[in-house]
């Protein structure tokens, strides 16, 4: 079992994976121009630890901004969870936005509507 | 013909525009203009809300422009990897303008995009977005057609957008998105 990182930058934002503790957390800014290849390593990592998951998951979303080409990435981060969900680990996907959000909100709520995972909605003070 | 540099530095100045770019648009020249567009919204002390809204369909604006260039013009030095953008605001509504070169043959299957989007109400556009986030389809970079859609939707407006003919492989495309208050 081991921590995983990836430390943020104007454009990417800083993941955090304690797969000892079944803790994930993406926090920051996801506007690369070029998503998938950002993501490809959390989605690696994601699929290794789906063959020997913790009993719970905690994911938490902390995202300031995000662009449409990190919207799918974060889709296909997603639909690893829930398959880890189905796999036998209870995973809960922490969804975080700021009180006046409401295009954050909405955008949690979509992922809400297309994943099979439970959400729960974290309001945070500017 | 000398320029008149005066006229468009007049003509900017009535039309309120913040910041203005024409050239190739790389990845390191929109972390720039993100990074000085984001300090002018904190000077302008924007509600975190409007702020955030302007940042989010800017980024949507450029990157769009970013992977069209490589769509259009493959080769580094050609001369239409160039586009245009200026952000200006006038009387509390900010606008996002841009401008680049599009192949003729891919004219009408643009428009008809657009024109789909701007039928649709906004809780259509929500369901929209969803289809399209969930369909599986992705370019190469992670795009995958969802940029307008976030625009008019973020936005609340219609897409308002022209294509003026260039010549017999080319046209420019032209959009001009209002951020209202």
């Amino acid at each position: 079992m081991e921590t995983i990182s990836i430390e943020g930058t104007p454009k990417t934002p800083t993941i955090t994976f304690d797969t000892g503790k079944g803790f994930l957390e993406i926090k920051g800014r996801s506007i690369p121009e070029n998503s998938i290849e950002f993501y490809k390593p959390l989605v690696d990592w994601l699929e290794k630890y789906a063959a020997k998951p913790q009993s719970a998951t905690n994911v938490n979303i902390q995202l300031e901004y995000f662009n449409t080409s990190s919207s799918k990435c974060i889709l296909d981060v997603f639909k690893k969870l829930e398959a880890i969900n189905k796999g036998g680990s209870q995973v809960t996907i922490n969804w975080y936005y700021e009180e006046d959000d409401e295009d954050m909100l909405e955008a949690g709520e979509d992922y809400q509507a297309i994943i099979n995972v439970p959400f729960k909605m974290v309001q945070v003070e500017e | 013909m000398m320029l008149d540099i005066y006229d468009f530095y007049d003509k900017m100045e009535r039309n309120n525009i913040m910041l203005s770019f024409k050239g190739d648009i790389t990845s390191e020249l929109l972390t720039s203009i993100l990074q000085i567009m984001e300090s002018k919204l904190d000077n302008l002390q924007e509600e975190p809300k409007i702020k955030k809204k302007v940042y989010n369909v800017l980024v949507e604006c450029l990157q769009n422009l970013y992977h069209h260039m490589d769509e259009v013009a493959p080769e580094q030095n050609d001369k239409i990897r160039s586009a245009i953008f200026m952000i200006g605001k006038l009387d509390n509504q900010y606008n996002i303008i841009t401008g680049n070169y599009i192949k003729n043959e891919n004219v009408a299957g643009l428009k008809k995009r657009l024109e789909d989007i701007n039928l649709l109400s906004k809780e259509e556009l929500k369901e929209y977005y969803k289809a399209v986030l969930n369909n599986g389809e992705m370019s190469l970079k992670g795009g995958g057609g969802l940029g307008m859609i976030d625009i008019a939707r973020k936005t609340g407006e219609k897409l308002n957008f022209n294509f003026s003919p260039v010549d017999n492989t080319f046209s420019f495309f032209t959009l001009n998105i209002k951020i209202s208050q």
